[in-house]
């Protein structure tokens, strides 16, 4: 049995107080193993970009024990130790680099969270290396700034910064929905190969079953804060026993089943 | 067939950018097709391959550094090739052709409330429509468009979820009953299940006979499928594949669209484990004149001579495709 990455025991993330109080995370459990691939699935608001921020340490549950590698995470005190170990890769990948300074001096950063920090010859040399990971020729970036690289490239960067810190867990939080789908299946095998030559947890949190199905080795399907369904894929995909996994698997628009009829009457 | 002009005619439209050092950028390069009343129009292709600039100058919207190069579109039988831009505004835009922009959920301006959105929409064409009947007209729209007409009408877009902003949306931009929608990506920041609500009201409003015909822009080639009647596969400004949408789907003739159905995922249980392929590589640098086939270098089955010939749209069993091997 692999050791345990992620342990989480009655997890609750209230925002508000008293009658205005929302919950975001409802006393959700689970255990994330090593190397193992984990999808969080569900439609937006149903908490998985909430449960992910918990996990990476930007935020605290209200209730609830969450443990990484056996130990509390609210004991951590420097977060700095904690983002060593876990790393994320967001949505967005125009909004996750610094506008003003080049991709490669903020590539070069990322070395500020080693000790001690490596020479200087040798921090090109790896960002090299990580870009050639990711498919990108070094030169091709050389004093280029974010604006100036397409969607598809900005989210090969942040996968690149991920193969120059080589955490132990990797948070994707939506990183394909916002490229298109030619690069959407380059950016999952650079997560297969993440998993496969670094030996790392990813945690991908999707709204896409498909998705989820095809990386995954375990699938928590989320709405309104708890976890409703969980298992392999073939099992949830297969024979789903919730009703808001079957609503999701019949949203995708598949093209060998039907999906819309025409005339079906917009409901509110 | 009426005998009615179709709603909308491109001919032969090719549309570039200057770019500040005077630099050329053939952005859409020799588009033909034409939409009759009833249809839809699926055009898919990349990031980048011109999709979204093709519709501006579907909408005659030429606004520096977008240029017209040469071509004509003629809406309802009419060139608006050469109209000025307040006459455009004035007759064409939200008339004619309403659009659908891409950043739905970010168009809304977060100061002002959903009404007063809404009445610019009227009183920017129709100066004398009085205010009871304005918001009468309004009430009885967003009712229809299945959206609770009085807490949204009063509430500022921040407050609503995303797929009721992009109901808000295309409830404003078809106030007027326009003939054509333009949906630039409507649904590609949804998730699934809103997605498949938005979808059922674009064809909501066209049973209706709100709307009558519609392009649907998308980089979802599957999606398609369910949406539109026909779809045109675009790479580099060009068309590559234009035909009926069984034809482009299940049986797609040109390298570039069995490449772009190849990079998708299914969750459909025959295909599980069917893994999706990236294609590899860049489109063409547009500011370049390319000479051959523009998907030569990424082509999977590429013969010695693509690069050297222009490719031309012939029509291979029964569709369009633009490669001289399909």
């Amino acid at each position: 049995m692999p050791e345990l990455k992620f342990q989480a025991r009655d997890v609750s993330r209230v925002f508000g107080h008293g009658k205005r109080a929302k919950v975001a995370v409802d006393r959700v459990s689970f255990e994330i193993r090593d190397r193992e691939i984990v999808s969080l699935v569900g439609q937006s608001g149903c908490g998985k970009t909430v449960l992910s921020k918990l996990l990476l340490r930007i935020d605290a549950p209200t209730s609830g024990e969450l443990s990484f590698n056996g130990q509390p995470l609210a004991k951590v005190s420097d977060p700095r130790q904690h983002f060593r170990k876990v790393q994320a890769v967001f949505q967005d990948p125009f909004s996750a680099f610094n506008q003003f300074f080049t991709i490669r001096s903020q590539l070069e950063s990322c070395f500020h969270l080693f000790e001690p920090k490596p020479s200087k010859s040798e921090i090109a040399e790896r960002v090299d290396a990580a870009l050639l990971a990711v498919n990108i020729k070094p030169r091709e970036i050389d004093g280029k700034y974010a604006f100036e690289l397409s969607g598809g490239q900005m989210q090969r960067m942040l996968l690149a910064r991920i193969f120059i810190i080589r955490p132990e867990v990797l948070i994707a939080d939506e990183p394909t929905s916002m490229v298109d789908a030619c690069s959407r299946a380059s950016i999952l095998d650079y997560l297969m190969k993440l998993k496969q030559e670094l030996a790392m947890t990813i945690v991908f949190v999707t709204h896409d079953v498909g998705l989820a199905c095809y990386v995954s080795d375990t699938i928590f399907i989320m709405h309104q804060g708890q976890i409703v369904e969980r298992g392999a894929p073939e099992r949830v995909t297969g024979a789903p026993e919730s009703p808001v996994t079957r609503q999701l698997l019949d949203d995708i628009p598949d093209v060998h089943r039907n999906w819309l009829e025409r005339g079906e009457r917009a409901s509110g | 067939m009426s005998m009615s002009a179709p709603v909308l005619e491109v001919e032969r439209l090719r549309v570039h950018y200057l770019t500040r050092f005077g630099t050329r950028v053939q952005a859409v390069d020799d588009v033909s097709f034409q939409l009759n009343k009833g249809e839809i129009l699926g055009i898919a292709g990349e990031s980048g391959c011109g999709k979204t600039t093709l519709v501006s100058g579907c909408m005659g919207l030429f606004i520096p550094p977008l240029y017209h190069s040469s071509g004509d579109v003629r809406i309802g039988g009419q060139s608006i090739i050469g109209m000025d831009r307040e006459q455009i505004r004035r007759d064409v835009l939200g008339r004619k052709i309403a659009m659908i922009p891409q950043g739905a959920l970010n168009s809304l301006n977060p100061t002002r409330r959903v009404k007063d959105l809404a009445t610019d929409m009227i009183v920017s064409h129709d100066d004398r429509a009085g205010k009871r009947e304005i918001s009468e007209r309004l009430r009885e729209r967003f009712e229809r468009i299945g959206l609770d007409a009085k807490r949204v009408l009063d509430a500022f877009p921040v407050e609503l979820p995303a797929g009721t902003k992009q109901r808000v949306v295309i409830g404003i931009s078809t106030l007027l009953n326009p003939e054509l929608v333009i949906a630039d990506e409507p649904t590609s920041a949804l998730d699934v299940s809103t997605q498949k609500s938005v979808i059922r009201l674009l064809f909501d409003l066209m049973d209706r006979g709100i709307i009558s015909s519609m392009i649907f822009i998308t980089h979802e080639l599957p999606l398609l499928r369910h949406v539109s009647s026909s779809i045109a596969v675009m790479y580099a400004g060009e068309f590559v594949e234009y035909g009926s949408t069984e034809q482009v789907i299940f049986d797609a003739q040109q390298p570039y669209t069995r490449a772009l159905m190849g990079s998708m995922l299914s969750a459909d249980a025959g295909q599980r484990g069917k893994k999706p392929v990236a294609i590899e590589g860049a489109p063409p640098d547009l500011k370049n004149v390319i000479v051959g086939c523009r998907f030569a270098e990424r082509c999977p089955s590429v013969r010695s001579d693509c690069a050297q010939h222009k490719q031309e749209l012939r029509v291979v069993q029964l569709r369009k495709v633009r490669c001289q091997y399909a």
